[in-house]
């Protein structure tokens, strides 16, 4: 059952192949079984999968099923789950068990989706290898000596493993899709404001984004269906209409304009990854799209803008976790000032805590307009790159990440080498625009991925580009060998 | 001031941002965090040659604004459940070590 | 040395909303702790905020009301600092771009000089909650059922040169918010609270001095007290050679002084930065003027129709118009009583205001209505009875309530205007009283008018108050000649 899609799970649910208590008990059995070597999730909920599995079974006979009804999902550790503990992959929130229900998990749950567990991440979405959660790393299933990348790196896994069917995950500098490219998957950050971020805890509030993790494009449609639309208690959601992404999948590709940011092929960038990339494209204009190289001259600020604008979201955001309302609270504060500092100086990992500082120093007198305000004018230097892009071509393609990723343990010896990998996904999130990361092959048996950006709310485009690709290739087929 | 030549914090620097954000941070720690926090000055330092012009800032990736909600009383009395996730209450206050003003 | 005292007023209103600015929570004062603090108002990991329409529609009122420009695009901040009663560790406040910009407030003081103060900006923020200091095994308990009660800090420029200008101007303010109905007013339960900023310069001499801010002055005579006390304070501090510090003071009411507030004492750095969970505010032409459609007629407005139209003083023009309410009443009974303008304001700023400051009750809560006593003036302008058996049922409606003419007809009070009958009591009285009238015969003018006082007095009692005096007086003088 684990080597079928959620599109082919919702036929077999739906034909009565197979019922959605069996499909669980499955896909539990198999996190039992794995998670130990990967250590994907953080809190598996399997009383609550058997009796939401239950009722989705009834639901089917009512006739009242969806797509998504009875299919299991894995949720990452930031989106608030009522009554189930939600840590973010910290100390500070390991004793946290949410008494309120995040928009895109309910949204889920009312669709008739069954919650197997909460998947680990770096803290707070903090890292790019999902090494700094309070729970121990996430390995990557293709090399258990390698990260699965991050912060999604638990969804990331777990999917690539066949832990479970497909799995939310989010995306603040590339979170989605740089987990999704090392470890083979399909992965879609969303039009900033397409997923309510109610209940989603916060990194950087203007970056962030929820998103589908999925083994193909026609899952990740059929995922973004239930999570997207307008949420009145997200004053940043879109009050757009959601397409039917999966009614648009078969499109044809004829007269598509792609262009190749030159800026994405440039030094730094893994001469086995740009040959797969290329082959991709090559794929893509079989299928009747036209190829040009366009520029996107700002793409070495996008790093640098994004280390000051984050943390200094992040460090407002996290101001919160002070010890007096929920989370982790010091034994014994003194005084008030012993509270806090205590609280959250050993609530908080390091890496946290380094960007919480490199936000409030942004963020202070005397240095707010060198950085955080100049920061926000090359914000918008790289929306006017991809704007003028788009004026050119539809979509733009490139790598997700430029190497195959670290081995466990590499960023922490040099973790400016981790921000500078993110070069190829953060500007997406500065400009709010969706992007999706598609697997494209293989180097040393570890997967490399392709990065599709589109301009804001062209998702739908970006699945059926997607979708077309993955029907000539079975890079997605794949599966780590160990978790057959 | 220039940011440019700022790359490197003082442990005092450290200790001040460290205050400001509340966080503990026990000396023999402040090295480090100089080191690295300067790192990440040094890589975001390239912003301030930016070709920025007379561009202006942008806070939000659309251009939208904001939605008004109609007064209505909407939420309900939920202190027993909020309160369970508390360190410490009574009587229905969250209690804290005591403010002094 | 000759100071001159220089003052701006932060103040602190709490819009009249039914929910907070940023949440679907109750904003119902008194509430039992913490029950009306949602997810939002804690806080809560995750939870967003969305904002309150009417509280915009507040705050354009009061920029409307006081000539202000208004912010076609104004911007929610995030003002960050940790304390137990900011639930997020951070207020979202207005920073750069206010909702309300420059305005002015016109106030008027006891020697009859008006003097305009400016305002520099208004802006929209959230309350904090509360800390209770009663002992919890030696810690403090945190209520946060006002946090995210809307508040518009209204920010005046530093025009106001004494207590009492400073009061004049809460006075105002407060008229004009209780005009616009943006908020109750009501001090004691804080919905208007006052930062007072003060220094001292030597008169003449254009920089200003250095400043201390005094912290929350809950009522006006306090904030009068406050400023007096730290006058004193810093002019014994420049005159014995020292310096002010720029610093937070506390005022303490028990002990009339202000002290320095250590807890705030730490330079703060607030790092205020565009929240990025609220979007722009952008308000239209066309909305700005519906608003500016439902202002009701202001207190200067006002003010200056109540001369010109009803012919009054200033000064009785500004006690009714003190509030909307009040006004209103007045013009209820000028309407209804047809007794004119005079008579109402008379009986409405003299009778009805000292018998409710008396009881201590507002014109809202008075026991006689508007109509009620609109009928009683009306039935001394018809003559049925005089403004002294007015009085007395003033007295019956103030006491027992009722209807005016009902009360004269169960009372028996209906003015005697039967000439012959007078005449009957007249002449009993100057029968039974003949070494008065002696007296009176042999007086001169003066004494004669003195004396008649007597015979009125005697008449008016034997007619229990009911005999028309004008008919009284002119039999009087035609029986006793002269």
């Amino acid at each position: 059952m684990h080597k079928q899609t959620l599109a082919e799970l919702s036929r077999a649910l739906s034909s009565g192949a197979i019922s959605s208590v069996a499909l669980t008990e499955h896909f539990l059995a198999r996190i039992q079984k794995y998670d130990p070597l990967l250590n994907s999730l953080i809190t598996t909920t399997a009383e609550q999968a058997l009796s939401q599995a239950k009722m989705a079974d009834e639901r089917r006979k009512q006739g009242k099923a969806t797509a998504l009804t009875g299919i299991p999902i894995v949720h990452k550790d930031l989106f608030c789950t009522q009554g189930v503990r939600t840590s973010c992959a910290s100390k500070m929130l390991d004793n946290f068990i949410s008494p309120y229900e995040s928009t895109v998990t309910q949204k889920l749950a009312d669709a008739g989706m069954v919650m197997l567990g909460k998947t680990n991440m770096d803290e707070f979405a903090m890292g790019s290898t999902s090494e700094t959660s309070f729970y121990g790393p996430t390995k990557n299933p293709w090399d258990l000596e390698h990260v699965p990348g991050g912060s999604s790196g638990g969804s990331a896994a777990a999917v690539a493993a066949r832990l479970a069917p497909i799995a939310t995950g989010s995306d603040t500098g590339g979170s989605i899709r740089q987990p999704a490219s090392l470890c083979g998957i399909t992965g879609l950050k969303p039009t900033y404001g397409r997923i309510s971020r109610f209940g989603m805890i916060a990194f950087a509030s203007s970056l962030d984004q929820g998103g589908p993790m999925a083994q193909t494009a026609e899952d990740a449609a059929l995922l973004l269906e239930g999570m997207a639309g307008f949420d009145p208690k997200d004053s940043t959601s879109a009050d757009l209409p959601v397409p039917r992404y999966s009614d648009t999948l078969n499109h044809d590709l004829k007269g598509l304009r792609i262009g190749l940011p030159r800026e994405f092929f440039a030094e730094g960038l893994d001469a086995g990854v740009a040959s797969l990339i290329q082959a991709a494209v090559k794929e893509l204009e079989k299928l009747g799209a036209s190829v040009k190289e366009v520029t996107l001259p700002s793409t070495s600020l996008a790093v640098p803008a994004y280390y000051v604008i984050a943390p200094a979201e992040a460090s407002s955001n996290l101001s919160r976790f002070d010890g007096v309302r929920f989370g982790y609270r010091c034994a014994q504060p003194k005084d008030l000032e012993d509270l806090y500092k205590r609280s959250r100086g050993e609530g908080f990992g390091a890496e946290v805590k380094r960007r919480i500082m490199i936000g409030t120093y942004a963020l202070s007198a005397g240095y707010y307009d060198a950085y955080y305000l100049q920061a926000q004018k090359v914000r918008r230097l790289i929306r006017q790159d991809y704007d003028n892009a788009f004026h050119e071509v539809d979509v733009l393609i490139g790598p997700t990440t430029p190497s195959t990723g670290f081995r466990l343990g590499e960023s922490a010896r040099d973790p400016l080498a981790m921000y500078l990998s993110d070069i190829y996904t953060i500007g997406v999130n500065l400009a709010g625009l969706p992007a999706m990361s598609l697997p494209a092959g293989f180097i040393n048996g570890l997967p490399v991925g392709l990065q599709l950006i589109g301009p804001h709310f062209s998702e739908a485009k970006l699945l059926n580009i997607g979708h077309q690709y993955q029907t000539v290739t079975d890079w997605h087929r794949q599966q780590p060998a160990q978790f057959a | 001031m220039s940011p440019a030549q700022t790359s490197t914090l003082t442990p005092e620097q450290v200790r001040k941002i460290a205050h400001l954000a509340r966080l503990g941070i026990s000396d023999d720690q402040l090295g480090e965090y100089a080191q690295r926090l300067g790192g990440v000055l040094d890589l975001v330092a390239k912003l301030q040659d930016a070709p920025v012009g007379d561009l202006a800032p942008m806070a939000h990736p659309l251009d939208a604004t904001q939605r008004l909600r109609a007064d209505a009383v909407t939420e309900t009395n939920q202190r027993k459940a909020l309160q369970n996730v508390a360190p410490e209450t009574e009587d229905g206050l969250y209690l804290v070590p005591k403010v002094i003003e | 040395m000759e100071w001159e005292t220089v003052i701006g007023l932060e103040v602190h209103v709490q819009l009249s909303t039914r929910s907070k600015i940023f949440s679907g929570s109750d904003t119902t004062f008194g509430a039992e702790p913490n029950t009306q603090a949602s997810l939002i108002d804690l806080g809560m990991p995750g939870t967003l905020p969305v904002l309150n329409a009417e509280a915009i529609t507040k705050a354009v009122r009061f920029g409307l009301g006081i000539q202000a420009e208004i912010g076609h695009t104004s911007v929610f901040d995030r003002k960050n600092y940790f304390y137990p009663d900011l639930p997020k560790g951070y207020q979202i406040s207005q920073f750069s771009r206010p909702i309300v910009g420059k305005g002015s407030l016109e106030i008027s003081l006891e020697d009859g000089r008006k003097k305009t103060i400016g305002i520099t900006r208004a802006h929209l923020e959230e309350d904090a909650g509360k800390s209770l200091h009663e002992d919890f095994r030696g810690m403090t308990g945190i209520d946060l059922n006002r946090a995210g009660t809307p508040l518009l800090e209204i920010v005046s420029e530093p025009e106001i040169r004494s207590a009492e200008e400073a009061v004049a101007y809460l006075k105002t303010l407060h008229s004009i918010i209780r005009y616009l109905d943006i908020s109750d007013g009501n001090m004691a339960e804080g919905s208007m609270r006052c930062d007072v900023n003060i220094s001292l310069r030597p008169r003449g001499q254009e920089a200003f001095g250095t400043r201390a801010e005094i912290k929350n002055v809950n009522s006006f005579r306090f904030v009068e007290k406050a400023i007096q006390h730290e006058m004193e304070r810093q002019a014994d501090l420049l005159e014995s050679g020292g310096k002010v510090v720029q610093e937070t003071r506390l005022y303490d009411a028990n002990k009339n002084e202000t002290r320095s507030m250590r807890s705030k004492e730490e330079a703060n750095d607030y790092r205020y930065f565009p929240d990025p969970d609220l979007l722009p505010v952008v308000l239209t032409s066309e909305f700005i003027e519906q608003v500016r459609a439902t202002l009701p007629e202001l207190p200067t407005q006002k003010i200056q129709r109540f001369q010109a139209e009803y012919g009054l003083s200033e000064y009785d023009a500004r006690i009714l118009a003190a509030s909307r309410d009040l006004a209103d009443y007045f013009e209820s009974v000028t309407e209804h009583s047809g007794a004119g303008p005079k008579v109402s304001a008379n009986w409405v700023s003299g009778d009805l205001l000292g018998a409710l400051n008396k009881a201590d009750l507002d014109i809202k809560q008075s026991p006689i209505s508007a109509l009620q006593l609109a009928a009683l003036l009306k039935r001394i302008h018809d003559n049925t009875i005089s403004g002294k058996i007015a009085k007395q049922i003033f007295e019956i409606l103030w006491a027992e309530g009722g209807e005016v003419d009902a009360i004269i007809e169960a009372k028996g009070l209906k003015q005697e205007t039967d000439t012959g009958a007078i005449e009957a009591i007249v002449d009993q009285i100057i029968q039974g009283n003949p070494d008065q009238v002696a007296q009176y015969l042999a007086a001169d003018e003066n004494k004669r008018k003195k004396l008649i006082g007597f015979f009125v007095g005697q008449i008016m009692k034997a007619s229990k108050g009911k005999a028309n005096p004008q008919i009284v007086n002119d039999l009087l003088g035609a029986k006793l000649g002269g």
